[in-house]
Parts: structure tokens; C-alpha cells; sequence
């Protein structure tokens, strides 16, 4: 056969050809789309008159639950309160889902039969239940069967729980703290220099020890020397009490925060127990045994010698799943929990703002999600250097 | 393979050369006649609140108020009551629908307010009625005035005007109160039920229809004092002044109709009215239609095709137990603020 000479057939029929021009043509495709979108928006955002100055201007609302604030306050400071109650969930959220995780994780692969039964009718019933249904299941069929204001069930130390919430005693300063406040700064100094010390000690004689301990000690040793020695007790307790409606004075933990919360918890650490349950099962079975050889228990196997190595396996994974509970907390303004998402809609519907707020949220679910893939890359990196 | 790539490249540019022209889509200045070319008008409306905008789940069908005011608009561009696509906007996208040209009217029980109209590219055109909001409280309670409310927690529905008037109101006589903003009516229906809250509040309107959906309704009372005011009615696009004019007169259409007494029923009779009035209303004299560029016999259309206004008021609001007399939506003639300016 002879050998193809390049040009002895037309240029469309060139593979080489065709591969470019159908690329460009793609390109071409798509910038036109992409312009297409963009003169949309262009001539919509004209005709709503596109802009942030609203952010400033006086909100005229007020939501039920966060960082004080009053009427007058402008739209961003009640969204910034919205943040905040969005980061109060999430943050508490990732470390209690992370703790029921984990322990639901090893309860699945524990030998006690109940428990492992146990744990797997719980990962199995959450995981395939839709989160809103959950959280209306916390918030209308357990919060708030709790009883009514005026029959609230009284615990000891003046806590009260209704389906208001759990009211308890909120600490504040007294005129004592004035004097207390010297303690507790020597405390700091005297602690500083004793730890300081005691290290410098140790290192010289080459020794093991906890110098942490004793500087501890000495700050706590003078805190409650001087708690006793102030000439009023420094924290004095207010007491809610009920006047009119609800409790008045005292700390309010709401039923929509507990439903959140419980509710986000319960559905991610589904999630994060099946993740623990892979890594674990990802260790050699060898290290287990040659572990317990060595006459670990097998709390201090699971501790010393399988977590650390499942770690590695586990982190890239519940770091997507810290990311999904950050978003779905969204879900919280179904119950009125008073979220960055939440607060962003009333703004939305009270100035008409509707593509700025839009733009907004997304930027600071982003950022959120952003920063916790930041954290959570780093602390992978840290883990990972343990690898021998 | 390479006739397969000539095909793929010819695929392509067949739909690039398909896709180009959309890029020359845009809505134009003059609204009626972008309606009129597409043979439909869209209507923005609410699909949940009953007696307004109200979607039957069962057999699909829309009812209420303000649809009937999107059928009469429709009446009177085209002569027929159905040539309407009813849309349903949420709250929170309601404005920038009706900004962007996506609905060619807004009739979703929306309260004229000054920021809304002087902030927002819209432009309000009539009230139709006159709303405002009330409270709901439980009759064990006790409360039988507003006045009785200070340190309540009250649920609210979010994202409308009512999470601000009860802040206001509260402000003013000097309450604290604690508001529970709900995404969606039924959470806040159940969570009202279940006590969570003292107090439920809303527009007027809303109000009986929430007390049906309790576990108990005759566990509740609504309180008679209204703390604000809620003017609703149709709005429109700023810029498009004949469009402006065209919805305007077609509510008011209805409103000296019912003044003069022309109804569904009788206005073939009444087009022999001898009342010069009553003649121009329904183009027998006159061109009116043609002044804001429709038929002469529009509001005839509109009168016999939806009725006039006390006829929809009662078709769909008097079910509410929400009586007209006495109210400010009744007739002026009848102590109300319903006003029609003169056809003339």
C-alpha cells in the first residue's frame, strides 16, 4: 500500500482540520450563550435599578433570637445577625455530629449484637428520610409537644422547660468582680511563670512531667481564692420569672434553635457514622490484632492504633459532609429559626431586592463552605504528615 | 469519522444560526402590544391564599379576587376572559417577574407602599380593597384587644408586610414582643396551634381562612382593631403609561358599573340605558376603547364576562365571612372608599 501523502484529499476530510475547526465551533457556541446570559442580565439588572445602598438603610424589623439588636438598626446589621445565628447551628452542629458519628460509626461494627442492631436502624432510618420532614418531626411533633408556658416543668437551680424553650439562669458580674478582676490577672501571671518555671525545671533535669498542670493550678488556685476573699461574690445568677406570656430575664435556648440543631445533628451524623464505619474497616486487620497482642483494651486499640490510621481515610469525606450540614442549615428558616437565609428573604421582600440579596447569599454560603474546606484541607495535610 | 465530524460541525451551526435570533429578544416598551401579538395576557397571582388567589389542588382551577381582576383585564384586551396565563409568583419574586418582563401584570394581593412604589421600577394602580392586618389570639387567653398584647410572642408569616407593621405597632405603644417568622402559612398555623405563640398575626383577609385550618377554630377569636393600613391592588412595569391607563380604567370599570347599576346580568339591556353615562361606560356612545387602544365594547366585555365589582366581591371575599357593608370597600355611595372618577 502506498503511503498517505498529507494534501492528497480535501482539507475537510483532514482529521487534524475537523478537530480544530469542531473545537472552535464549540467556543464559538459558547460564548455566544455565555453573551446571550450576560446581555440579559445586563438589561435586567437596568431595569431594576441594580445596587447595594439598600444594605444601609433602616431595616424595620426585628427577628426572635440572636445578637441584640433593635428597629431602627439597618439591613445588614439584621443580616449579620442572621450570619451569626447561621454559624452558632453549624459550628455546634460539625462538633456534635462528629461526636455521634463517630460513635454511631463504631456501634455498627461493634460485637454486642443490640448494639450494633441499634446503630444500624438509626443510620438506616435517618439517612433515607428527607432532611425537611426531620426537622419538621423535631420542631412540631417533640419541641413543641413540650408542655405550655403556665405549666412548664420546674428542674432545680430555677431551669424551666416548655415549648418556649429552656430558660436557665443567666450569670452576670457584681460589684465583687471589681476586686476579683486583680486575682484573676495575677492569676494569669502567677500561672505564666509557674508553668514557665516548672518547664525550665524539667528540661534540665531531663525529666517527663505536665507543666501545663501547674500553671493551671496556680491560676485556678488564686480565681477561687479570690472568689471567696472579694467582699461580694463576684457572679451572681438572674432568675427568669414569669410575667405575663413568657419568662422574663435569664438565658433563652429556643425551640427553633434545638430543632435545627437536633435535627442537622441527628441527619449528618448518619452520614459521618457510615464514613467512620469505612475507615475503620479500610485498617488492616493485622494492626487490630497485633494490638491487642501487645495487651491493649480495646478502647486503647481503637484510640492508639485504629482511629489515627482510619483518620486518613475519614477527613476528605466528612469534610463534604460538614459542607452539606453548613448548607442544608438553610432549611432552618421552614421553622422560623431566625438564619442568614431566613432574615435574607424578609429583606428581600420588604426592599424588593431580590437579585442583590440572591447574589449575597450565595456569596456568603460560599465563603462559609469555603473556609471550612480550608480548615479542613489544612488539618488533612497535619494528619497526613503522621504517615510513615 | 470524518463525514461524522462534517455532520456534527453542520449540527452546530445549525443551531448557533437557531440560537441567534434570541439574542434579539427583549421586552419592549409598549406592553399592549407585545400582549396582543402573543394572543395572551400573563398575569402574576397568588395561588394560596383563598377568596384572592387560590389554586384548587383538585381540579387545577384557579379562583379569587384578584384572578377575577386578571379575567377582566384579559376581557377587555381580547373580549375573552380566558385569554390569560395565571402565574404564580412567590413573595420575595413578585417584583423583579414583573420588572424583567416575565408577567405583563402583577395581581397578587400586594400592598401599595411608599418605598415599594418610589424604590422599585412599578407603579401602583388602583385599590381594589382595602385590607389590614389583624391579630388572632386564643379565647382562653382572655385578650380581647390588641392593646393587651405587650410581651406576647406573635407568628408571623415572613416576607410579607406584616413582619413590619407589627414591629412598628409595637414600637409605638411601647411593647415588646417577640416575632416568629414562618417560611410557609401551615408551620405557622401548627405552630400557633400548639401554643409556641400568643398570637397570630396577618392581613384581615387571611385571618378566618387560618382559623379554619386549626385543630379547635372555635378555641380562637380574631380581635376587631386592624393596626394598619393594607391598600392592594393590580401594578405594573414603570415607563409604560397607555398600559398604566389600560389596567387603571378597566378596574374602574367595574367600580361605576356597579355604581350605575350595570351587572353581568342585565347589561345587554342596559346597552339601550338612555343614562349618557351608562352609554359611554359600554362604548354604545363615545370612543373610549379606542383611546386606550382596545375595542369600544371593552368594559361591556369586562361586565359581561366577570361582572361588575360588587359581583366579584361577592363571588369570592363575602365566602370569608368578611362583610362588605360598613367597610371601606364598600361603595362611596354607601360610606365606603371604593371611587370610580367620571367616564367622561
Amino acid at each position: 500500500m502506498a503511503a498517505l501523502k498529507s494534501g492528497s484529499w480535501a482539507f475537510w476530510r483532514d482529521v487534524r482540520v475537523v478537530r480544530i475547526a469542531v473545537q472552535l465551533l464549540f467556543l464559538v457556541a459558547v460564548a455566544l450563550g455565555l453573551y446571550w446570559l450576560f446581555g440579559n442580565y445586563v438589561q435586567n439588572t437596568k431595569r431594576l435599578s441594580f445596587g447595594f445602598d439598600f444594605l444601609g438603610s433602616a431595616a424595620g424589623f426585628t427577628v426572635s433570637e440572636g445578637l441584640a439588636h433593635e428597629r431602627g438598626d439597618p439591613n445588614w446589621k439584621l443580616f449579620l445577625v442572621g450570619v451569626l445565628n447561621s454559624l452558632r447551628v453549624i459550628l455546634i452542629g460539625i462538633v456534635l455530629a462528629s461526636l455521634l458519628g463517630l460513635i454511631a460509626g463504631v456501634a455498627r461494627i461493634s460485637h454486642n449484637w443490640l448494639v450494633s442492631r441499634i446503630a444500624t436502624v438509626y443510620i438506616e432510618t435517618i439517612r433515607n428520610t428527607p432532611l425537611l420532614v426531620q426537622l419538621f418531626f423535631w420542631y412540631s411533633a417533640v419541641y413543641l409537644k413540650l408542655p405550655l408556658v403556665r405549666e412548664s416543668i420546674t428542674l432545680p437551680g430555677h431551669i424551666f422547660l416548655n415549648n418556649r424553650g429552656l430558660i436557665l439562669p443567666e450569670p452576670y458580674f457584681t460589684q465583687g468582680a471589681e476586686v476579683w478582676r486583680w486575682f484573676l490577672l495575677a492569676g494569669i501571671f502567677i500561672g505564666l511563670v509557674a508553668y514557665v518555671a516548672r518547664r525550665v525545671h524539667l528540661a534540665r533535669r531531663e525529666r517527663p512531667g505536665f507543666p501545663f498542670l501547674w500553671g493551671f493550678g496556680a491560676f485556678v488556685g488564686l480565681a477561687v481564692l479570690g472568689y471567696w476573699l472579694a467582699p461580694q461574690r463576684p457572679i451572681a445568677w438572674e432568675v427568669a420569672e414569669l410575667k405575663g406570656f413568657n419568662f422574663e430575664g435569664g438565658l433563652h435556648l429556643s425551640p427553633e434553635f434545638a430543632a435545627v440543631l437536633t435535627g442537622l445533628v441527628v441527619y449528618t451524623a448518619a452520614f459521618i457514622a457510615e464514613i467512620v464505619r469505612a475507615g475503620i474497616l479500610a485498617v488492616s486487620k493485622g494492626q487490630k490484632e497485633a494490638a491487642l497482642a501487645l495487651g491493649l483494651t480495646g478502647l486503647q486499640t481503637l484510640q492508639l492504633v485504629v482511629l489515627p490510621q482510619a483518620l486518613r481515610v475519614i477527613v476528605p469525606p466528612v469534610t463534604s459532609q460538614y459542607l452539606n450540614l453548613a448548607k442544608n442549615s438553610s432549611l432552618a428558616a421552614a421553622i422560623a429559626y431566625p438564619d442568614l437565609f431566613n432574615v435574607a428573604i424578609t429583606i428581600v421582600n420588604k426592599t424588593g431586592r431580590e437579585v442583590e440579596m440572591i447574589l449575597i447569599i450565595m456569596g456568603s454560603y460560599l465563603s462559609l463552605s469555603l473556609l471550612t474546606s480550608l480548615f479542613m484541607n489544612w488539618y488533612n495535610r497535619r494528619i497526613r504528615l503522621v504517615e510513615r | 469519522m470524518t463525514r461524522r465530524s462534517a455532520q456534527k460541525i453542520l449540527t452546530i451551526v445549525a443551531l448557533v444560526a437557531a440560537l441567534t435570533p434570541l439574542l434579539t429578544i427583549g421586552q419592549g416598551g409598549d406592553t399592549l402590544a407585545v400582549v396582543q401579538a402573543r394572543g395572551q395576557l400573563i398575569c402574576g397571582v397568588n395561588s394560596s391564599v383563598i377568596g384572592f388567589g387560590f389554586l384548587d389542588q383538585q381540579t387545577g382551577t384557579f379562583s379569587g379576587f384578584d384572578i377575577d381582576y386578571c379575567r377582566a383585564l384579559a376581557a377587555a384586551i381580547f373580549g375573552n376572559p380566558n385569554a390569560v396565563e395565571l402565574r404564580p409568583v412567590t413573595a420575595a419574586a413578585r417584583f423583579t417577574a414583573l420588572a424583567t418582563g416575565e408577567i405583563d401584570v402583577l395581581i397578587r394581593n400586594t400592598t401599595w407602599t411608599f418605598l415599594r412604589d418610589a424604590d422599585l421600577p412599578l407603579n401602583f394602580t388602583v385599590t381594589t380593597f382595602y385590607d389590614g392586618q389583624g391579630f388572632m389570639v386564643r379565647k382562653a387567653s382572655g385578650i380581647t384587644s390588641v392593646s393587651q398584647l405587650n410581651g406576647a410572642t406573635i407568628c408571623v408569616l415572613q416576607g410579607t408586610t406584616t413582619e413590619q407593621n407589627l414591629v412598628d405597632w409595637a414600637t409605638l405603644n411601647n411593647f415588646t414582643i417577640t416575632p416568629l417568622a414562618f417560611a410557609e402559612e401551615a408551620a405557622r398555623n401548627q405552630a400557633y396551634d400548639q401554643g409556641r405563640c400568643d398570637a397570630l398575626t396577618a392581613d384581615a383577609s387571611a385571618l378566618p381562612a387560618a382559623r379554619k385550618l386549626l385543630s379547635n377554630p372555635d378555641d380562637h377569636i380574631i380581635l376587631p382593631e386592624r393596626i394598619s393600613k393594607e391598600p392592594l391592588g393590580p401594578v405594573v412595569r414603570e415607563g409604560d403609561d397607555g398600559w398604566f391607563d389600560l389596567v387603571k380604567w378597566t378596574v374602574y370599570c367595574t367600580i361605576e358599573a356597579e355604581e350605575k347599576g350595570v351587572n353581568s346580568q342585565n347589561v345587554a339591556e342596559q346597552l339601550n340605558s338612555n343614562d349618557p353615562g351608562v352609554r359611554r361606560l359600554l362604548g354604545v356612545e363615545g370612543d373610549f376603547g379606542a383611546k386606550l387602544g382596545v375595542r369600544n365594547s371593552w368594559c361591556a366585555d369586562v361586565i359581561k364576562n366577570v361582572g361588575n365589582y360588587g359581583e366579584i366581591y361577592e363571588r369570592n371575599v363575602a365566602q370569608l365571612g368578611l362583610v362588605r357593608e360598613g367597610s371601606l370597600n364598600a361603595l362611596h355611595t354607601k360610606g365606603g372608599a371604593i371611587y370610580s372618577p367620571p367616564f367622561r
